[in-house]
């Protein structure tokens, strides 16, 4: 297909970026709340009169949304009817019986997506094994049917305990519910069948709970596409970065939570993919909060549980649990929109309060008066004044030096230019701490990534996180903008389906692990299905640990059938992965058993590569035209600073820093210890000088 | 560049290091709770790590833990030097103890210290503790007559040296505990986590340039210490007394403590609680003293992190007593009377602070240890079942009490699943307990019910290790208390709270755990608040 468009709905923006035929053409317009579909098609008017073609030519829409992640964190959902085993009419309510915060007594836990009046039990048990302890109570179902039509519902969850293992029970009270009440009923071991109830549960009432809203939006937009004249597929991007058909993403939404940063790191991925680098670090820093995603073998990292809707300085614990396949990434509130403050040690810190686009940094003149990120950004010289967002926004270079003096400078008798570099240090130092743990939980190093930014702020920062995570080279695409819609361009057909089963390596039943592969592969590849006639890989991942622990490690197995000699091959390949994650294995402990946990089976079309580019570490040097004092962190002084406009650069060309290279949407600041070279496709390549 | 600039970019630096040093004590907490094998640490984050300067002083604490470790491992490390020696020092040692006097509180808790070097030079020390399985003896419960009986006990010593491990130790633990594979296991991620503190740690100096930490260690302390004594010189000066009295074994057991604060200081002392029980829930000062810490934390300072100078102003003091029992008093229950510890100094500080001070809560978790077999002529697999559970929050002054939620304890419950998953029982009900929690203009949190069945062809005998089922948690400013917890079979028979007990084939232990108390004139209640909770059933319709 060589005419494809994206369109991202974002918490501010909507971003619409068009494939026409090689050629890409991009704008942003502001999301619209009352009808997120005017904005697309807003925006698709624009992108489709610059490329000079009508909504007739597009061949694939492909789409993602932040509507059902702003459904569940505004809680504008439907009023949902939740159906559960007998005696755990509380486990979304009683959550982990933790408090996400030790010293906070007055904390407040968020509440249920379902109210306990809305939460019903049935008799019925399926037990560990999968086994039935007691039968479906059916009597007290159709009465309980009976109830749920009479009770203004708009949609009907059913979770049971361990229908992972056996769906039968859920299967069957789907069936009578349905037969007399006229909702969308969503059921746990379709949604996420993964062991763990709270997580399980959740998951099928955040399912639940977006399901109509997110329905009737996608239908009207199939509408008004239509009658614009577009006759082409539209396909959703779900969280774990492949593509899936409208009428999947209507019963499923809950796998849309999250879609829009996915689309980040699968243009990052891209861009890895391109110039051939096998281990990425996508960091992509906006006005509210920073993200960064590993990307290993041009593959984002996925995982398979994440947590949304937190209520309390992103704080871990204070959000729900989502159990889907999803592409793994930290967030942090660091933004250009961060607000700086003084805690009782006198220590800076930053976030993750943010002053957003209204009233904005001080700098920006409209009424905001804590000092942001980019208030201390100015300060250090690295935005120019007038020259801020293409100058449509001028920036007060006074109201930015008198609110940093104000919050931070004065009260630890720092000057303004220290108080701003201390901001400035304790963002990037939180970001840089944020990305190392991230790396050290999933067994890597993190300097040994080349990383990609992108997002409005990244530039800004990204020469200084590199320095602090001891990478030598940064790759700033253009298109940075809008990221997040060039990488949906990319994205393949895939969905990932996964089962947990818990599986003793010392009686391993190859036929009974070939059986639920098959079943998996046959699930997983029948929503590709949907969007492809190629050929489909699919790729297999046992969760597996030692018995006793609490984590599973992914362990990737061959695409192929197993026999019972295999164990010998699985253990192995756990083996190695828990040396890799951990340092080293345990010695001694032949005799425990090890176990998988959960099978993952990822099934995705191949998608064409991209154009092959080798990075070019440049063939002329070239002097800045200009020069202005811009703060050096390294050596802690402001520098004289060489000032080149991105499109003045041509491929191969070297420009020693520090220098500021600027462009309508951002600078990409090039500190002391770095070189910037453009290269062929127009990103720029920051490496430390001694790289030559 | 300038002095007035060198002292600038000074500020700014120690800043930075300061956050690392933070960053880095939670990538080791991180390492434990993702490699160890014991359900509490993994499942609930019974844990705690942190980094010391040369002196044993702790610079930083990770937040990733539980309250129950906040300062005996700070107090461990300053042992661990006394013990081994800095000449008996090497590159890649590790050493551990489980001694309850000198680590925290009991046998199940292992305390590994290891020397940090940066060439030769001794630049600080790594900690990290952890709840483990087993150590042998009776089990994890309160029948031990003294410490002796209670497992093995490893007076501080080398775990490993250079690198090597001492096989001898790993010998003698492998023949003392009966889940030796988990243990192990257990002993070596304390000794990877604290590698990854050290690694980390070098990693840092090396990037800005520090032989030392003696400047950062300066500073962190002074800036901590200041912001402080800030937060006690503001408080109101005085003497105030609290009583409070728990089920204890085998006869109530009444606690007590006066909060004396002064310019520079808070005091707890504990003269007036009860003498020392024959059974093993006596708490030795080490662990009565974090959780007093913690509890005085929490309202004084919450929002200054732990380390050497903001926990030196917090002193508590004590003649012997059941919350201060000398070796060799059994201990091994120690938690539940150190859970109780914030309730009884809460309610001193509420004399001190009134209004700002929430109600009594369920306080001890109900921990329940299932020690599952087949039952008499039958087939069927052994397991040993640890669960975590949490009654009622106390109401706040102006908000509700939490539902079945852990305090002042910071572990989290685990998934019914993989409890049925560990082994041969069946959970028929976790949920919410209507009509528990304590009226009030502020209602206290929920407690909840419970009821487990050995599967079938198993019976089990568990450790009870329960309280305030004698006596209800009290509410606040004229809110009434809690309900009671109770412990029974589904056939009615009453058991205790407290001890090894049998549930066979065929039956349920029912256990209701309490609820929080109320805060506030019940009269005050809004009666929107009130029609809610009929509405949701956390009051039953025919009660008013």
């Amino acid at each position: 297909m060589t005419i494809r468009l994206g369109a991202d709905i974002g918490g501010t923006f909507t971003d619409i970026a068009l494939d026409c035929r090689g050629r890409m053409f991009s704008t942003k317009v502001l999301t619209n709340y009352a009808a997120p579909e005017q904005a697309i098609l807003d925006g698709m008017d624009m992108v489709l009169d610059q490329a000079g073609i009508g909504y007739g030519d597009l061949e694939i829409v492909i789409h993602g949304t932040t509507l059902a992640t702003n459904a569940l964190i505004e809680r504008r959902g439907a009023k949902t009817a939740f159906i559960t085993t007998e005696g755990f009419r509380d486990v979304i309510e009683m959550r982990t019986e933790s408090r996400f915060d030790q010293y906070d007594l007055n904390l407040t836990l968020p509440t249920p997506l379902v109210p306990r009046e809305d939460r019903f039990t049935v008799a019925g048990r399926i037990g560990a094994q999968g086994q039935e302890l007691a039968p479906l109570d059916e009597a007290a179902l159709h009465t309980l049917a009976d109830r749920i039509a009479a009770g203004g519902y708009g949609a009907v969850a059913i979770g049971f305990i361990h229908s992972y293992l056996n769906p039968a029970h859920e299967r069957r009270a789907r069936d009578i519910i349905a037969a007399s009440v006229d909702l969308p009923i969503s059921i746990s071991s379709e949604v996420s069948p993964q062991m763990r109830e709270f997580e399980r549960f959740n998951t099928v009432c955040a399912n639940a709970y977006v399901r109509p809203q997110m329905a009737s939006y996608l239908d009207r937009l199939q509408v008004r596409l239509k009658e614009k004249g577009a006759g082409c597929p539209v396909f959703m991007i779900h969280s774990g970065g492949g593509l899936v058909s409208v009428d999947t993403a209507a019963e499923f939404p809950v796998r849309l939570v999250e879609s829009g940063p996915a689309g980040g790191a699968i243009f990052a991925a891209d861009v890895a993919r391109k110039f051939g680098l096998d281990k990425v670090v996508s960091y992509d820093m906006g006005g509210t909060t920073a993200k960064i995603c590993l990307i290993e073998d041009f593959a984002p990292k996925t995982a398979r549980t994440f947590e949304v809707a937190r209520t309390t300085r992103f704080a871990k614990g204070s959000g729900m649990p989502i159990s889907i396949p999803v592409i793994e990434m930290i967030e942090i509130g660091a933004g250009g929109g961060s607000i700086a403050w003084v805690d009782a040690m006198g220590r800076i810190q930053t976030g993750p309060e943010s002053a957003g686009s209204e009233p904005g940094p001080a700098c920006y003149q409209r009424g905001g008066k804590r000092p942001a990120i980019t208030d201390a950004d100015l300060v250090l010289g690295k935005l120019d004044p007038d020259n801020f967002a293409g100058g449509a926004i001028k920036l007060s270079l006074a109201n930015a030096e008198a609110a940093i003096d104000r919050d931070v400078g004065s009260r630890l008798s720092l000057n303004t230019e220290a108080a701003a570099f201390g901001i400035g240090e304790v963002v990037d130092e939180n970001m840089a701490n944020a990305a190392r743990v991230h790396a050290v939980e999933n067994g890597k190093d993190i300097s040994d990534n080349m990383m990609v930014a992108f997002g409005g702020a990244a530039p800004l920062h990204a020469a200084r996180l590199c320095e602090k995570l001891g990478i030598d080279r940064c790759l700033v695409p253009p298109g940075a903008g809008v990221g997040s819609a060039i990488g949906f361009l990319k994205a393949p057909f895939g969905y990932e389906s996964l089962a947990s089963r818990i599986i003793g390596l010392s009686s391993f039943d190859a036929t009974a692990v070939n059986l639920l592969i098959a079943d998996l592969k046959a699930t997983a590849e029948s929503f590709v299905r949907q969007g492809t006639d190629g050929a489909i890989h699919a790729e297999i991942v046992a969760f597996m640990r030692y018995r006793g622990q609490g984590w599973e490690i992914p362990v990737p197995l061959p695409d192929r059938a197993f026999t019972d000699a295999d164990v010998a091959l699985i253990r192995e390949g756990f083996l190695t992965a828990y040396a890799r994650f951990f340092g080293r294995a345990i010695d001694g402990l032949s005799g425990l058993e090890i176990e998988i946990v959960t099978i993952s089976v990822k099934a995705a079309d191949k998608r064409p590569a991209p154009e092959p580019a080798t990075l070019t570490h440049g063939s002329r040097s070239v002097a800045a035209p200009q020069f202005r004092a811009v703060f050096d962190p390294s050596s802690a002084r402001a520098l004289k600073t060489g000032i080149v406009a991105r499109e003045s650069l041509a491929a191969g060309d070297r420009v020693s820093g520090p220098t500021v290279v600027v462009e309508r949407e951002t600078s990409t600041v090039v500190t002391a210890p770095f070189d910037v070279v453009m290269q062929s496709d127009g990103s720029l390549l920051m490496l430390k000088k001694e790289i030559v | 560049m300038s002095a007035a600039t060198r002292d600038q970019t000074r500020e700014i630096h120690m800043q930075v290091m300061w956050n690392r040093l933070i960053s880095v004590v939670e990538e080791q907490a991180m390492t434990l709770l993702r490699t160890a094998f014991s359900t509490s640490v993994r499942e609930a984050g019974d844990l705690s790590a942190g980094v010391f300067d040369p002196e044993g002083r702790m610079l930083a604490q990770a937040v990733t833990g539980t309250p129950g470790h906040v300062n005996t491992m700070a107090e461990a490390v300053l042992h661990f030097i006394d013990e081994i020696g800095r000449q008996n020092m090497f590159p890649g040692d590790t050493y551990v103890t489980n001694d309850p006097w000198k680590g925290t509180g009991h046998l199940h808790d292992i305390t590994m210290v290891s020397p940090s070097f940066k060439g030769h030079v001794l630049v600080g020390f790594f900690a990290c503790t952890a709840h483990v399985v087993d150590v042998g003896g009776r089990g994890f419960g309160a029948d031990g007559k003294s410490v002796y009986e209670e497992g093995i006990q490893i007076p501080i010593m080398k775990f490993a040296e250079r690198g090597v491990v001492n096989a001898f130790l790993v010998q003698m633990l492998r023949a003392n505990v009966r889940e030796a594979n988990q243990v192990v296991g257990d002993f070596y991620s304390l000794a990877a986590c604290n590698d990854v503190g050290h690694r980390r740690l070098i990693a840092m100096m090396e990037e800005v340039g520090l032989d030392t930490l003696d400047d950062l260690g300066a500073f962190i302390f002074a800036r901590t210490r200041a912001a402080t004594l800030e937060r006690i010189a503001a408080l109101p000066k005085g003497t105030w007394t609290n009583r409070l009295t728990t089920d204890g074994y085998d006869k109530p057991v009444t606690l007590q403590a006066t909060v004396t604060t002064h310019e520079a200081e808070v005091n707890v002392d504990f003269t007036g609680t009860d003498g020392i029980s024959r059974w093993g829930i006596n708490t030795p000062i080490i662990y009565t003293k974090a959780y007093a810490c913690y509890a005085m934390k929490c309202v004084v300072a919450p929002d200054i992190p732990n380390n050497w100078a903001s926990l030196e102003p917090f002193t508590v003091s004590s003649p012997e007593n059941i919350l201060n029992a000398p070796r060799p008093a059994p201990v091994s229950l120690r938690h539940v009377f150190g859970h109780m510890v914030p309730d009884l100094v809460l309610g001193a500080l509420a004399q001190a602070l009134p209004g700002r001070i929430l109600a009594e809560g369920s306080g001890a978790l109900w921990n329940i240890h299932m020690s599952v077999r087949p039952a008499a002529g039958q087939q069927g697999q052994r397991a040993e079942i640890l669960m975590f559970n949490s009654g009622g929050m106390g109401a706040r002054p102006e908000q509700d009490g939490l539902n079945a939620t852990a305090f002042p304890s910071g572990v989290m419950t685990m998934p019914i699943e993989a409890t049925e998953h560990a082994g041969p029982v069946v959970i028929w009900r976790k949920e919410l307990r209507p009509d528990s929690a304590g009226d009030g203009q502020y209602r206290g949190g929920l407690g909840q019910i419970i009821e487990i069945e050995p599967a079938k062809g198993h019976e089990f005998e568990f450790s009870a290790m329960f309280d305030r089922t004698l006596n209800a948690p009290r509410g606040r400013n004229g809110g009434k208390e809690g309900k009671k917890g109770t412990v029974a079979l589904d056939d009615g028979t009453p058991l205790n709270p407290k001890g090894w007990q049998h549930v066979p084939a065929g039956r349920k232990l029912v256990l209701h755990l309490p609820g929080g108390g109320g805060y506030g004139d019940p009269a005050l209640r809004d009666p929107a608040a009130r029609a809610n909770d009929i509405s949701k059933g956390y009051i039953s319709g025919d009660r008013k």
